[in-house]
């Protein structure tokens, strides 16, 4: 089924703003009719949490600090039945604990967003400082098969839009979305640009049709909510289209498996984004993103003034990854760099698509990326290809 | 069966997976008829459980809202839930091991916070749809799985628990006390505020086969010598409570 689209005056006062990515999440979020939020507090996303006490006062949401991140994933997913709009927002030993609820969301394909100011890991790691090794988790850390979709904002505009964004998504196509955020941008200052109107998304619904299964193609079902009088059976068991378990029928399972699975990657194409800098010339490409691609931008500029043709990729969207945009972008190209600030995770992504040898520029030090990391990579990759 | 319980069944589902002697099926239409006598909206109401026997009694058999959650974790759900829309009759019902071992920190966390929800723990001592390993619940020196030379481990008095951690209205009976039982659950959902009745549940196929109790007859017989109502248990002395389990209610506010 199709959600519907409504067009709203922005509930954050429109002008000019100078904010902290973290506060701009929180307005994105606000922005995008969000009015539940569930948390715990953790570095270095909580800011966004402290923001949305203050700001669902403000529009009437509701807003409760849970005992722990499982609490907060749980209570999110319960208030999206209920028909909210729901979010957290955390880091990632929290997105760890969250990973059965992710599941959970997934297969009762609950609109939810979750917002992960990544900081550099394993473990407790390095809590103040900047990471981008949750890719992977998100996509892979629940068991089982399923899709999710993640954003990447490099710039604290794009966290404001890209959270709107978020909720959107989560909408229309009823399943977990991530903005994929780090401690560069959560804790960045710049200008944000909120808008006079802003557009919703809101989940498909029809009263009686089954909140489980779909004619349509796009794979959608209608999402009622508790107390609608439906007679709701949600389950993380593996159900028919009514909502009834069905733990040994194989046809059931593999339907329904496919169906969560294919709404998402056979709308890869419509969901995915990329965005491309000086790369119609381009000998090497950098595929990049989040703050990575803003330190590439300054490598960039110091390899074209010196005459070599350098270029960005950048993916907006890490989950479904832009596969036709990269493949379309790398065409012709002599070099491919992925750096990021984790040991490899876009990178074998790329090399995956590609099908080609490129280099992986890791910067796993704790700090945002430097443009120093990538231009060393860059003429050793040159030294090399003399 | 009397027509009203009818009504709120989902027939198509029956029977119920339930094992021959199990009290989980008692505990169901225990909960029909408390929701009927307190007079609950049923159209505003959802039941939330986790995983296990008991998270099944209103997963899929009642006709209702129901939302069967992850393991442990049905109370943080009901939460949710509840916050998002306060109109709802948010009712939990799960079991021992779900309730208090892997989700006990949601349990007490939901008393604290006085969460306008009523939470029914049906309490058969033991894991029983994984065949019968101990809980936190399970009595001292108890036979099961995983202790098969007797439970070492202090169990949980669920009821003081819940008290300690600031339950409004919190109550114990067993399953074949019924109009107790259902007298009780009747007030817990009345009850303004957190709400927890902990409804004791035989199982002889795990628990009572490993501690010589192997049908319901022989849990009844049992029943009659170990329960008693709690304002006669308080005036025991310490030797005289230590065979005896206490029912009834332990705060009502």
């Amino acid at each position: 089924m199709k959600h519907t689209i409504e067009k709203v005056k922005s509930p954050i006062k429109p002008g000019e703003y100078f904010l902290m990515g973290d506060e701009a999440s929180a307005d994105g979020a606000i922005a995008a009719g969000c009015n539940f939020f569930a948390g715990y507090p953790i570095t270095p996303a909580s800011e966004i949490m402290v923001r949305m006490v203050h700001r669902l006062r403000e529009t009437d949401g509701s807003f409760i600090q849970m005992e722990d991140e499982i609490g907060s994933i749980c209570a999110m997913i319960g208030a999206s039945w209920a028909g909210s709009k729901a979010m957290t927002a955390t880091s990632g030993p929290g997105l760890s604990l969250m990973m059965e609820g992710l599941g959970y969301a997934a297969i009762t394909e609950a609109p939810i967003v979750i917002v992960d100011v990544q900081r550099a890991g394993p473990a407790t790691g390095q809590a103040t400082r900047p990471g981008s090794g949750d890719v992977f988790q998100v996509k892979y850390g629940s068991h089982g098969d399923y899709e999710i979709i993640a954003l990447s904002p490099w710039s604290v505009q794009e966290v404001f839009d890209l959270t709107l964004e978020a909720f959107n998504l989560a909408e229309a196509y009823r399943v977990p979305v991530f903005v994929l955020a780090d401690e560069s941008v959560g804790h960045l200052r710049e200008r944000v640009i909120v808008p006079e109107e802003v557009e919703r998304w809101n989940r498909p619904f029809a009263s009686g049709a089954p909140p489980f299964d779909t004619d349509d193609p796009n794979g959608i079902p209608s999402m009622p909510a508790f107390g609608q009088g439906e007679h709701l059976l949600v389950t993380g068991s593996t159900h028919d289209g009514k909502g009834y378990r069905k733990t040994q029928d194989a046809a059931t399972h593999e339907k329904l498996v496919k169906r969560l699975v294919g709404k998402i990657r056979n709308a890869a194409d419509e969901i995915s984004r990329c965005e491309t800098y000086q790369t119609d010339d381009a000998d090497i490409l950098i595929v990049a993103y989040g703050f990575s691609a803003r330190a590439s931008l300054d490598a960039i500029s110091e390899f074209r003034s010196k005459g070599v043709k350098v270029g960005l990729f950048r993916p907006v969207t890490l989950w479904p990854f832009p596969e036709k945009g990269l493949l379309e972008t790398a065409r012709g190209v002599k070099h491919i760099v992925v750096p990021e600030m984790n040991y490899g995770q876009v990178s074998r992504e790329v090399e995956r698509i590609l099908h080609r040898e490129i280099t992986a520029l890791p910067q796993v030090d704790g700090e945002g990326m430097r443009p120093g990391t990538i231009v060393d990579g860059i003429e050793q990759l040159i030294g090399r290809a003399k | 069966m009397s027509q009203s319980l009818y009504n709120h069944l989902r027939l198509n589902v029956f029977p119920t997976p339930y094992c021959p002697g199990c009290g989980h099926g008692i505990l169901l239409g225990a909960v029909i008829r408390a929701m009927d006598d307190a007079g609950i909206d049923w159209e505003k109401t959802l039941f939330v459980s986790g995983i296990g026997c008991a998270a099944w009694i209103p997963s899929p058999h009642l006709m209702v809202d129901t939302l069967h959650t992850l393991h442990g974790r049905p109370i943080a759900y009901a939460t949710g839930a509840k916050i998002a829309n306060p109109d709802l009759n948010v009712i939990v019902v799960s079991g021992d091991g779900d309730l208090s071992a892997i989700g006990g920190n949601h349990l007490i966390h939901a008393a604290r916070r006085d969460l306008g929800i009523t939470v029914i723990c049906a309490n058969n001592r033991i894991y029983g749809m994984t065949g019968g390993q101990a809980a936190p619940t399970t009595p001292c020196g108890a036979t099961t799985q995983t202790t098969p030379w007797g439970d070492e481990e202090r169990p949980f008095d669920l009821c003081n628990l819940v008290r300690g951690a600031g339950g409004k209205f919190v109550a114990r009976h067993t399953v074949f006390q019924i109009r107790n039982l259902i007298k009780t659950l009747s007030t817990a959902l009345s009850t303004d505020g957190f709400s927890f009745v902990e409804a004791l549940s035989p199982c002889p196929t795990h628990y009572g086969k490993l501690n010589k109790i192997p049908t319901l007859g022989d849990f009844q017989d049992l029943m009659k010598v170990q329960y008693i109502d709690k304002r006669r248990w308080d005036k025991l002395t310490p030797e005289d409570r230590k065979e005896k389990i206490p029912t009834g209610i332990w705060r009502e506010e």
